[in-house]
């Protein structure tokens, strides 16, 4: 083959080859669409939303020029009073000033009452000087002589903030740097811990409970096993209300368990089982079941059950056998189903509303509150991107860890 | 703005799918929170409207979350045309444009309706209160006022409170002997809020929360609680299924539920027309018949009768025991006192 011959194949072969990746690509490009469309844009609006803080530097542009450079221990500049008068005379519209009051307000509660009250008498400043519209200020609400509405001010004047996610991890920024929230204002960080604790909890429980009933649906025969993974899948199917509610039957302290244990005589008052952790820690247990069970019982079906029989017969007792040659085998199943049960935990939040007290509510809960509730959604994406950022650094602890396993075994 | 409109875009787009498409010309979407609330709505307003006006109503139930109205503003496709809505989220959905003002020389005399109940966005549709509710079977000796809930001595067992800062903090307050026409000077101070949460810690232990309405009926026709706090209207359509539970209106928190229509519906003539309609005082009490809830426009207290009056939170006899559910201190507050409430439950 001379060398003009063989540089025309190897171009041939490199066109064909780009032809074969580019329809591939075009294969997979509904998919990419699809994960762009559900997946990426929404995560990423909701990182934006937890950073965006454009109320402020919409509102109020003239004001925050003419708060530059002030510090909070001096008196406020008379020509920030009359920027404020003549800022809010330029807002075309109610709702501008509606979601100017809404930010200042979660940052010092008053400030809503504060704004709209001064906005609706802004005619009234119209076209008024530095002293001048600083003494018809304060004399419209008192509350302008103080300096903190007007640190608020200064502090968002940027587009961007990091208040929110601050906020999402009990900190705040305050003019001498950023410091831990009072204790009577702290609740994300031990909502976090107690979110992904119970999320632990019900993980371990699920893998205890599905382990040994995924064995033995893998050693049936295809036909029963079928059958019987229908009981699996009903509850399953069932609305989680539903199942909520059955749970909430089944726990009270008239309830069908309560009434059972006293009626074998074991307890003699109720036992407290709803309304509590107990409660949540059950009912998400069995309504995650079937997320740990699935995979499991493939991943232990395909395995050959010639491998045990082989390690018995070479002398290895049962027990051994199962734990260090089966065992090492079904870890892709446990893999799977410990990050699916736990990733899907930690979203719960109707479920430790309905079946728990204040003490077991999970982050979700404040998530769907302020998001519902409050329409604070900057403040909901940024506990989002916390739960987010912890599963992610769990899932790359775990990813680590699993991985490490599974080479040992092998 | 444009990414967040693209976000809203596509959360409505979430929302709507859900809805159901409507025709323009003649259907009305009136959203309501369900229950018994929404069938004596119905009755009252909806079927009656449906001839006189020769439009088809859909009643959409939904939870009170403003997300979805905010949702539908910010994407300019609104499909909700009359929302009931509770009184501070009109404060501030007016406040934030998220609804139509309303054009009150088509609904009436202002001086007809009670002052809470009128808004530059909204109108009052009835006034409901949260009142002490106990089983009339379990508790012989009838407590009177918060004092009694908080006295654990003498009604021994477990209170049902709803899960949040709003009314318990009131309770708390009147509870520690602050009278009702004090109560929200008191809690607007620092050492006020304190007091609250101090008074509030006393019963802790005694608490069983509650997160939806139908739960205090529940725990009490269950024997779970001795007392609750619980919306008036759900201890009265217990009565009206024969549970034998019972009011006491000492330091009830009344509130106004209002009609709203969201910016930019193109329906909104229509709607307004049914703003209108069921503000009269015969609709409202029509619906104050079916639903132990008080009229707002006070002409339609003349057209009930005694015995509906006495289960009605806007009776002069009822209201008089009771406080007025602050918004404009909430709209401030709100925030800040829940947040301090979720910390300290949660310890």
């Amino acid at each position: 083959m001379t060398g003009a011959e063989s540089s025309a194949a190897a171009g041939a072969l490199r066109r064909e080859q780009r032809v074969r990746i580019a329809r591939a690509l075009l294969l997979t490009l509904p998919l990419f669409v699809f994960l762009l469309f559900t997946f990426l844009v929404p995560i990423g609006a909701l990182l934006l939303r937890a950073v965006e803080n454009p109320e402020v530097a919409r509102a109020l542009p003239a004001t925050v020029r003419a708060l530059a450079g002030w510090r909070e221990d001096a008196p406020v500049p008379d020509a920030a009073y009359a920027a404020l008068a003549r800022d809010l005379g330029a807002l075309r519209d109610t709702a501008d000033a509606g979601l100017l009051a809404r930010r200042l307000n979660g940052e010092w509660p008053g400030a809503r009452s504060l704004v709209m009250g001064t906005f609706r008498k802004r005619e009234a400043l119209a076209g008024l000087e530095a002293a001048a519209a600083k003494a018809a200020l304060v004399d419209g609400d008192p509350r302008w002589a103080q300096p903190e509405p007007w640190a608020v001010i200064a502090r968002n004047g940027s587009r961007w903030t990091p208040d929110y996610l601050l906020a999402a991890v009990d900190l705040r920024r305050t003019s001498q740097g950023i410091e831990r929230v009072p204790d009577d204002q702290a609740v994300f960080v031990r909502l976090l811990l107690r979110t992904l604790g119970i999320g632990a909890t019900v993980t371990v429980l699920c893998l205890v409970f599905a382990y040994p009933l995924a064995w033995w649906l893998s050693t049936l025969s295809a036909r029963t096993a079928n059958r019987l993974l229908i009981l699996v899948l009903v509850p399953f199917w069932t609305s989680i209300l539903v199942r909520v509610a059955a749970w909430i039957v089944l726990l009270q302290s008239e309830g069908l368990v309560n009434r059972a244990l006293a009626g074998m005589g074991w307890i003699d008052r109720p036992l407290e089982l709803l309304f509590n952790r107990t409660g949540v820690v059950i009912a998400m247990t069995h309504i995650l079941l079937p997320f740990m069970i699935l995979p499991l019982y493939s991943v232990m079906r395909s395995i050959p059950r010639d491998y045990q029989r082989a390690a018995v017969s070479l002398g290895s007792h049962p027990l051994g056998a199962f734990v260090r040659v089966v065992v090492p085998q079904t870890l892709p199943g446990v893999t799977a189903g410990v990050l699916l049960v736990f990733i899907l935990a930690i979203g719960y939040y109707v479920t430790p509303a309905l079946l728990g007290g204040p003490a077991d509510q999970m982050l979700s809960y404040s998530v769907a509150q302020y998001a519902n509730v409050e329409l604070n959604w900057g403040m909901a994406c940024a506990l989002g991107a916390v739960l987010l950022a912890a599963t992610l650094v769990l899932y790359g602890v775990y990813r680590r860890f699993a991985s490490g396993e599974g080479l040992a075994a092998a | 703005m444009s990414r967040s409109h693209a976000l809203a875009t596509l959360l409505a787009a979430a929302v709507l799918s859900a809805a159901p498409m409507a025709d323009a010309q003649t259907t009305l979407t009136i959203v309501n929170f369900g229950g018994a609330n929404g069938n004596a709505q119905k009755k009252a307003f909806y079927e009656p409207f449906e001839k006189s006006a020769n439009a088809r109503i859909v009643p959409v139930e939904y939870n009170g979350e403003q997300a979805k109205v905010k949702v539908m503003v910010e994407a300019r496709r609104v499909t909700w045309d009359v929302v009931e809505t509770e009184s501070p989220d009109v404060d501030r959905g007016c406040d934030e444009g998220l609804f139509e003002p309303l054009d009150w020389s088509r609904i009436g005399s202002k001086a007809d309706f009670l002052p809470a109940a009128v808004h530059e966005c909204g109108v009052g549709i009835f006034v409901w209160s949260t009142v002490i509710a106990y089983n009339g079977d379990r508790v012989k000796d009838a407590p009177k006022h918060w004092a009694d809930f908080w006295d654990v001595r003498k009604w021994p067992g477990k209170r049902a409170l709803r899960k949040g800062a709003r009314y318990n903090l009131e309770f708390a307050l009147m509870a520690d002997g602050v009278k009702p026409a004090d109560v929200y000077k008191v809690l607007a101070t620092p050492e006020g809020a304190e007091r609250a949460f101090r008074k509030l810690a006393e019963l802790k232990p005694h608490i069983q929360w509650w997160e939806a309405g139908a739960q205090p009926p529940q725990f009490l026709v269950a024997g779970d609680v001795v007392m609750a706090s619980a919306y008036n209207g759900r201890i009265d359509a217990a009565q009206r299924e024969g549970r034998n539970l019972r009011i006491a209106w000492g330091g009830n928190v009344y509130d106004v539920e209002f009609w709203t229509v969201p910016k930019g519906t193109p329906n909104r003539d229509l709607a307004m027309r049914f703003v209108a309609f069921a503000s009269d005082p015969a609709r409202q009490a029509e619906y104050a018949k079916a639903i132990s809830y008080g009229p707002t426009n006070t002409k339609a207290l003349a057209k009930l009768d005694a015995k509906v009056l006495a289960n009605l939170p806007s009776s002069p006899a009822n209201a008089k025991e009771g406080l007025r559910f602050d918004i404009r201190f909430w709209a401030d507050q709100g925030e800040a006192l829940e947040k301090r409430f979720a910390s300290w439950a949660a310890q």
